[in-house]
């Protein structure tokens, strides 16, 4: 995937004439950048490949607003995704948890998992992102992984102006690093948060990801952090600066106005919820006691 | 006082500004008058870190760790639990050491 900021007004997609291999968070950038342009601006090729009726499936042209040639067969009725969809307020928010959450078809301890995810992404968006479209999102099963793709994408003022307001950040990349470290917030440079806001919900995300072994992108700005899957042999470990986790990064990307997140959830490895919290907990405590201690007052001996 | 968690937020507790209003609304003047409140979270699944923080991370700020004297879990399962317990830690490791009264 690439993407070009050049026009912001005009939006053309284009995609491989053999093959459509699209993760939920590029849906969420694509239906996120057509949010902001008028339908009669954005553009589609013609697509050639087989997979493409994936993106009709998925309510990519609905949400764009776009009018599409492509039938679907319909071959798996109920089918495990959670279409495109844009949520703007706390309340959407609910809704979406109750209502579409059930299409994924999940037990009760993955759907626990997938929706705390969901709801800790959304809720960044509305809260943190001033984004006037809200936050786009969907989600896809993968039978061969059996795994759950989350995406989540909004176009607002993205993690380094959020970070800025209490904590200095010179690049993306730096603010992205500080936003998944356990305690820090753009609410307030007091620890402990504000009463509405920890900063701890990426690090709670990136957490869930570490553990299970999987994959957890975020894109903001020119900034890029990947979260490398563990091989099955290496003994899971958090860590609460993100930059000591196995993991790849960009500071010189194309410029992406907001914030975009992907995850991929593996289901049958999937760490009970529980026992994870006891690792997230020990760690956040540990990081917390750090940064107060390293504000203590040392004696003067002279 | 006893408050239910799911008549308000349901059996996924993650709705910040229910959890706001609880806090604002009922616990902490609940508080202010001496009573003691019970946090009743039957039939609640599971609940987000920043739904729980939302809900007493204020109280353990303007009361201390001695406002866990006067409020009350019931009927947590052991995600939510844990949660909770993670929220009440960080809350009284960022105030520093008790210092015997409320803050």
């Amino acid at each position: 995937m690439g993407f070009d900021p050049a026009s912001p007004e005009v939006l053309e997609i284009t995609a491989n004439d053999k093959w459509i291999a699209i993760h939920p968070i590029v849906l969420s950038m694509v239906a996120a950048l057509g949010s902001k342009v008028a339908p009669e601006n954005i553009h589609c090729q013609p697509l050639e490949a087989k997979s493409r009726h994936y993106l009709v499936r998925m309510g990519l042209f609905r949400t764009l607003g776009i009018p599409s040639d492509i039938s679907i067969v319909e071959h798996e009725p109920a089918g495990r995704f959670i279409p495109v969809t844009r949520v703007r307020t706390s309340d959407e928010l609910t809704r979406f948890m109750t209502e579409m959450i059930p299409l994924l078809h999940l037990e009760p301890g993955q759907a626990r998992t997938i929706g705390y995810i969901i709801s800790e992404l959304a809720r960044n968006v509305i809260e943190h992102a001033e984004a006037e479209q809200g936050a786009l999102l969907c989600a896809q099963y993968y039978k061969k992984s059996n795994s759950i793709r989350i995406g989540i994408a909004d176009t607002g003022v993205g993690i380094k102006a959020t970070i800025n307001r209490a904590h200095p950040a010179e690049t993306d990349l730096d603010a992205i690093r500080l936003a998944l470290w356990p305690g820090i917030t753009g609410a307030t440079a007091r620890e402990g948060g504000t009463e509405q806001n920890a900063g701890a919900g990426l690090f709670f995300i990136k957490s869930i990801a570490s553990v299970n072994r999987d994959f957890f992108v975020i894109y903001s700005g020119r900034g890029l952090y990947k979260l490398l899957k563990k091989p099955a042999s290496s003994r899971p470990h958090l860590k609460a600066d993100p930059f000591d986790d196995r993991h790849s990064k960009e500071g010189e990307l194309p410029f992406w106005q907001g914030t975009a997140v992907g995850a991929d959830i593996t289901l049958d490895q999937t760490a009970e919820f529980s026992s994870l919290l006891d690792a997230i907990g020990n760690t956040y405590r540990a990081a917390v006691r750090e940064r107060v201690k390293a504000r203590y007052k040392r004696p003067r001996f002279i | 006082m006893k408050i239910s968690i799911f008549d308000k937020a349901g059996a996924f507790a993650e709705n910040k500004d229910v959890a706001r209003d609880i806090r604002a609304l009922e616990i902490l003047p609940a508080l202010e008058k001496g009573e003691e409140v019970v946090l009743d979270f039957d039939r609640v699944d599971a609940a987000t870190q920043s739904f729980i923080h939302a809900l007493i991370s204020d109280v353990i700020r303007k009361h201390g760790g001695s406002a866990l004297d006067r409020l009350a879990f019931k009927s947590c399962n052991d995600t939510v639990k844990k949660i909770i317990s993670i929220v009440a830690d960080y809350m009284q490791d960022g105030l520093g050491p008790p210092s015997g009264g409320s803050r």
